[in-house]
Parts: structure tokens; sequence; C-alpha cells
């Protein structure tokens, strides 16, 4: 590889330190961790409310969360920084590339697919869970939470027997 | 005294830039990257989160002991037996199949993925149906609840060092396990791979030691 290319991504271990510092300071300054999926709660709350205004705001899980704006929360601040530093980790290293990412054997229409299904199964789960792989798994296990441990082996579960099916579509 | 319990935008919009740009270096915006860890060809997946929540945690922990961290100051989840087993169900079977979890979708999108932002879409549609039979699936989301912010030490009675004792000699032994997987299976997959292969059906040379990898001026 001769030729300039991406940068390479970082050493797991030296990527992992960096995400426990982040977490770690997260927790030290506003006393709870790292989240994800409560903001796209707050997402498909907003979104029902403009859809379906009567439903949603009648609706017992969302309507709580629709007394006042959904989106004014400090979780929609971390996604957009997620989004920011994200993007600048791929802009200045090479790796930023609009593009739809599948195995070889996969087609944009499956990929597109098989992608809706799994967000669609990962929205319900991460509400049937309270929480997701950032906010149970990694802000929950730090904390040596119970609930975390209880997350991350289901989780892995499903995902080594599920991939078992889904080989087609990455490799 | 820590917590500061600064919830403002501005510590927000911190946490989540320097979350974004780790999960990002970590490789963690590219679904193929992602899903290889269920394949066992890369354990980025399981070195990058367990290293975390091993530094956090020690970093916790030394913060209590050194006395500028309020005991209990921070949240701790509770236990919901069979709502958070079968969320994690979901969840890993979602990711199996769409790529994402509900981070690292926000990162794929912000790496360029159109594939995130479609997981985006249906991730909102998966939570609308949740909302929608919110009333007959709350019995089953409230069921096997354990005592408040229940931790490991409350649940075995071990002291805190111990289950971070246990916990490191775990993830020693786990990335020993993926080494052996990655060397066997190919190595894992690399930034230049991801974006070069698009379409063809790559035979992948086993990935060169990191420190041969070429490191370019980037753009």
């Amino acid at each position: 590889m001769q030729m300039a290319g991406p940068r390479p991504f970082w050493h797991p271990l030296a990527a992992g330190a960096a995400l426990g510092g982040a977490l770690l300071l997260t927790f030290l300054i506003t006393g709870h961790g790292l989240g994800a999926s409560g903001f796209f709660t707050r997402l498909a709350a907003w979104a029902s409310d403009r859809a379906m205004p009567a439903w949603a705001e009648a609706n017992s899980y969302f309507g709580p969360f629709l007394r006042a704006n959904p989106l004014a929360s400090w979780i929609s601040w971390e996604i957009v920084g997620v989004v920011i530093g994200a993007a600048a980790g791929a802009l200045t290293s090479g790796r930023f590339r609009a593009m739809t990412e599948r195995g070889p054997r996969a087609t944009a229409g499956s990929r597109f697919v098989y992608a809706f299904i799994g967000g669609a199964l990962t929205g319900f789960g991460a509400r049937l869970a309270r929480g997701c792989t950032s906010g149970l798994g990694l802000s929950g296990g730090a904390t040596l939470a119970v609930a975390g441990f209880l997350f991350l082996l289901t989780f892995f579960l499903a995902g080594f027997l599920v991939s078992l099916a889904m080989r087609k579509e990455w490799v | 005294m820590l917590p500061l319990y600064d919830n403002a935008p501005a510590a927000g919009l911190l946490a989540g830039i320097l979350f974004g740009y780790a999960l990002e270096g970590a490789g963690f915006g590219s679904p193929r990257k992602l899903t290889a860890q269920f394949r066992l060809t890369d354990f980025a997946v399981i070195k990058v989160m367990f290293t975390a929540v091993i530094v956090c945690a020690v970093g916790l922990w030394l913060a209590g002991l050194a006395g500028i961290l309020k005991p209990d100051g921070v949240f701790v989840p509770t236990v919901y037996l069979w709502a958070i087993a079968a969320g994690g169900l979901f969840i890993g079977a979602g990711f199996a199949i769409g790529g994402y979890c509900p981070g690292t979708s926000a990162v794929g999108f912000a790496s360029g993925r159109w594939d995130a932002l479609v997981f985006i879409l249906g991730m909102v549609a998966g939570t609308t149906i949740f909302a929608a039979f919110f009333t007959q699936l709350e019995a089953f989301y409230l069921a096997g609840k354990g005592p408040n912010g229940q931790t490991m030490m409350d649940l075995t009675g071990l002291p805190e060092w111990a289950i971070l004792a246990i916990m490191a000699g775990a993830a020693f032994g786990l990335f020993r396990l993926g080494n052996f997987f990655e060397r066997k299976l190919g190595g894992p997959l690399t930034a230049a791979e991801i974006l070069e292969s698009r379409n063809e059906i790559s035979t992948r040379e086993p990935a060169p030691p990191l420190g041969e990898q070429a490191v370019s001026k980037g753009v």
C-alpha cells in the first residue's frame, strides 16, 4: 500500500482507553454516562408528533415526552457532538466516504432493507431494555451495574447467533 | 466534589465530540468492521468496549478512594430482568442484521454512510412501534425488577477491587482469544480495505501488523 490512502484506525486498546477516558469525564461532569438510543426515542416522539399529533400526545409512552419539546435534552446535544466528533475524525483521516457500505455479494437494495429491519429491531429493543450498547452496555458496565452485564450477555448471544444467517450480506 | 451534575448543552457537546471522535477512530463508523466481531474475524468491538469499561470503572473507583467522588453519586441502571434480557437480544439481532447500534449509527452517518441513515429511520420506526404497543408491553417491561441501582458488588458481596480484578483478567483472556482468531481468520479489517473494496470480491491477504500499515498524510 504505497499510494496515499486513509489513515489506519487506532489500535483497539488505544481507542478503548480514549473511549474510557471520555466516559469517565462524562460521569465526573454530569453524574451519568454516555447514551444514544435516548436521542432516537425523542426523535421518534418528535416525528410522531409532527405526523400524528393527536395519537402521539395521547400515547402512554410518547405522551410524557411531548409535554415539552422532546428534543430539548442533554442527549440531543450529546448526539450533535457525536456527529461533529466523528465527522471531524473521518474528514481529517481520509476515512470519510459517501457510500452505502455493504458486503461484496450484497446489493444496495438488500443493504437498505436489512439496515431498516436491523434499525427497527434495535429501536424496539432499546426501548424494552431502557438503553442500548452505549447507555447500558458501556455506561452501565463501567458502573459495574448488574443491568449492564445482563444486557451485554444477551446482546452478544443474539449477535453471534443471528450473524450466522447474515454472512452473505457482509462477506 | 464530583460529579458536577452539569447537564448544560456545552457538557453534552463536549461529551459527544469526544465519544464520536473515539468511536470513529476505533473504526466503528463501518458496519462491516462492526459485524466482523460476530464473525470472529475482528475483535475491535470487544477490545474497545471492554477496555473502555475497565478504564472508566477503575477511574471511578480511584476517584471514590481519593474522596473526590460522592459515594453513590453516579447513575447506576436498575435490572428489569426480562425486558433487559429481551432488549439485549433485539439489539444484538438488529446489530447483526443492520450493521450498527444506536451510537455507531450516528458515527456511520457522520462518516458518510447512507445505510446508517436508513438504520436511523428504522430505529425511529421501531421506537414508534414500541410506543404503539406500550400498554400491552407494560407488564413485561416492569417484570423481574431488581434492587435499585444494583451493582456486581451488591450481587456477589465481593469488594469493588475484586470485581475490577476479575474483569481485567477476563478481558486479558478474551483479548488473547481475539488475537488468536484474528490471526487465524485473516486479521482485522483496515480502513484501506473498507474504503477500497466496494464491490469486488476480495481475496484478502492477512493484514500486516499495525506498525507496518501505511500511514498517509490524509486529505
